[in-house]
């Protein structure tokens, strides 16, 4: 009976997903007809031309991402190092939930945070940034609003940050303290530690928990949509608007402009989809070959 | 942060330096105590460790009380007792192990060569680097052998010969022999008295001056403790060893001094203490304290 139970949720699971992919696939047809692969590549975006193709739209989803990872994989190892490994118990007990509690925010306050805080604040930096480092091509020249790549990469990177720094903590929790001492017995300071017990030991969880934030943040689309811009254009700088996936599907799906639109916006969430899933099975494979290590290491 | 850390608070005078050189020796002279006007030869030696008054808290309960003992170079002491008798807090607290743990304190004093453990200027680090510590669980890291033992003289930044550091100090813990030709495999494929003994390799290689051994065998098979005891009795020529061990056998087998510690009761209270010190002969065959001599002749513990 229980057995029977399960079985069928597991069974519901597989086939949501299988139609998932399946609507996907039948209402975008006419896209994927018309366009074929080359819907991948192609950057132009206009509907009333009947032109579609998403290759702005993964550029700017991978860049978006790109930038957030830049920013929360370091802060977010560095919270969970801080976390567990250095802050004192009571700040720990305080500050640990608090970070957790950033994932509950939901996205659409991401959202607004990012136009009433955020945009604004990247308008005022873009001109510094691009006196400094301008040299180089990702430094572009300022635009007028701070609508751009950049501030759609740090509102990706706050949300993405709970998830790389609580899981990361709880990685390096799970070092054997009998490591860690027998490591400062040998005069290690808390850095070599850090650097070469508790890292190298966690590397591969650490890694699978960067990909883990990845996937959160290539398939954001509310929060996005309020500070990129919805442009498809392929630009080097990050001061520049932009577009992504998911929040292209968000932002037009309401009105499409005849049936092909809405069909290339099909297309776009297949396309999308099979991003997540690689991804998925990218962090699988990285988190995999740590737990072949670990099992490798104690029976072998 | 790691070179300002060593630098940082170092006491004015230079702590003895570590052996430059490791070597074994073919043959080696036999440490003896003999008696000379009623006082122990041992205690001629040069103390290491003079320990006085020192007590231990975690929070509000003691764990430990009044110890006051001196250690002397180049022998073997052995702290024995009953559990809880703060045997292991005892040896901890000779190379700051326990600082990491909230609220934990020291009252009294250790001095090491003169220079005081807990003085405001002496430098944890710089305090393990010299007082190396082996743990009652291998504790091997997952890295190769030849990585577990030279990990921390890279830290150190004794890159010279490294090889040949890696190579002495296993022989030293005798392994070598059984890991000479699978130097670059995982350290946790080893056996556990391997393991043991690569903890031992891993904590000689930064040349230490004293190690402290945490009931090294308790975790061991027979024939592994006795291959870790025999490695002691090499070891002391070059190192001040203390190891802490519930097995009195143990103890008469490789220690020259012995201190026994056992639980006293002050009301509520129930701490460990030192009830008596000497040389091991004397504290198994002579012991003036009943409770020394009940506890060897294993009528409590």
């Amino acid at each position: 009976m229980l057995f029977g139970l399960c079985a069928v949720a597991g069974v519901i699971v597989v086939l949501t997903l299988v139609d998932v992919v399946y609507q996907l696939a039948s209402n975008g047809s006419e896209a994927i007809n018309r366009f074929g692969l080359g819907f991948l590549i192609h950057t132009a975006w206009k509907p009333g031309f009947n032109t579609e193709g998403a290759g702005a739209l993964i550029y700017g989803t991978a860049f978006s991402s790109l930038i957030a990872l830049v920013l929360a994989a370091p802060l977010g190892i560095a919270i969970g190092l801080y976390l567990s490994m250095m802050a004192p118990r009571r700040v720990r007990a305080v500050v640990g939930p608090l970070v957790e509690m950033l994932a509950a925010v939901p996205s659409i306050i991401y959202g607004f945070w990012g136009l009433v805080v955020l945009v604004p604040f990247v308008d005022h930096l873009e001109p510094g940034l691009h006196s400094a480092l301008g040299f180089i091509p990702l430094f572009g020249q300022p635009t007028t609003t701070g609508i751009s790549l950049l501030s759609a990469g740090i509102v990706l990177a706050v949300m993405v940050l709970p998830i790389i720094s609580a899981l990361s903590r709880d990685l390096f929790l799970t070092v054997p303290r009998e490591l860690k001492e027998g490591a400062e017995a040998l005069g290690a300071t808390r850095w070599e530690v850090i650097r070469g017990i508790v890292l190298p030991s966690t590397a591969s969880g650490v890694g699978a928990a960067v990909v883990l934030g990845l996937g959160r943040a290539l398939g954001e689309a509310i929060a996005v949509s309020f500070v990129i811009g919805d442009v498809s254009a392929i630009h080097g700088s990050v001061f520049q608007p932009a577009s992504t996936a998911a929040e292209r599907i968000a932002n037009q799906f309401q009105g499409p402009v005849n049936a092909l639109h809405l069909s290339a916006m099909f297309y776009v969430g297949l396309v999308l989809v099979a991003i997540g899933m690689l991804t998925s099975i990218a962090a699988r494979m990285i988190a995999g070959r740590f737990d072949v290590q670990r099992t490798i290491g104690t029976i072998y | 942060m790691s070179v300002e850390d060593r630098t940082a608070g170092a006491p004015d005078a230079p702590l003895p330096a570590g052996r430059v050189r490791i070597r074994t020796e073919p043959s080696l002279p036999a440490i003896t105590a003999q008696a000379v006007n009623g006082r122990s030869a041992h205690e001629t030696r040069e103390a290491v460790f003079d320990i006085r008054d020192l007590a231990a808290y975690y929070g509000a309960n003691c764990a430990l009380a009044g110890t006051t003992l001196r250690i002397y170079r180049n022998l073997v002491t052995a702290v024995i007792g009953p559990s809880g008798c703060g045997k292991s807090t005892f040896i901890r607290s000779l190379n700051r192990m326990n600082d990491a743990i909230p609220g934990f304190r020291v009252t009294g004093q250790i001095q090491y060569h003169g220079h005081d453990v807990y003085g405001s200027r002496a430098n944890r680090v710089e305090v393990r680097r010299r007082i190396g510590m082996v743990f009652q669980k291998p504790n091997p890291f997952p890295k190769s052998i030849f990585d577990n033992v030279a990990w921390a003289p890279r830290n150190l930044g004794m890159k010279r010969r490294l090889a040949d550091r890696v190579e002495q100090a296993l022989i030293q813990a005798a392994l070598w022999d059984e890991v000479k030709d699978r130097l670059h495999d995982s350290a946790l494929g080893l056996s556990g008295g391997q393991q043991q003994r690569l903890c031992i390799a891993r904590a000689i290689a930064v040349e230490p001056d004293v190690l402290l051994l945490d009931e090294p065998a308790s975790a061991l098979d027979p024939v592994s403790t006795a291959s870790i005891e025999d490695l002691m009795h090499n070891l002391k020529h070059r190192f001040t060893i203390v190891i802490v061990t519930h097995n009195m056998q143990q103890a008469a087998r490789v220690a020259d001094r012995t201190a026994f510690f056992s639980l006293d009761t002050a009301g509520p209270e129930r701490f460990g203490t030192l009830v008596e010190y000497g040389d091991t002969e004397t504290i198994f065959r002579g012991a003036s304290d009943s409770r020394t001599r009940d506890y060897v002749a294993g009528r409590f513990g």
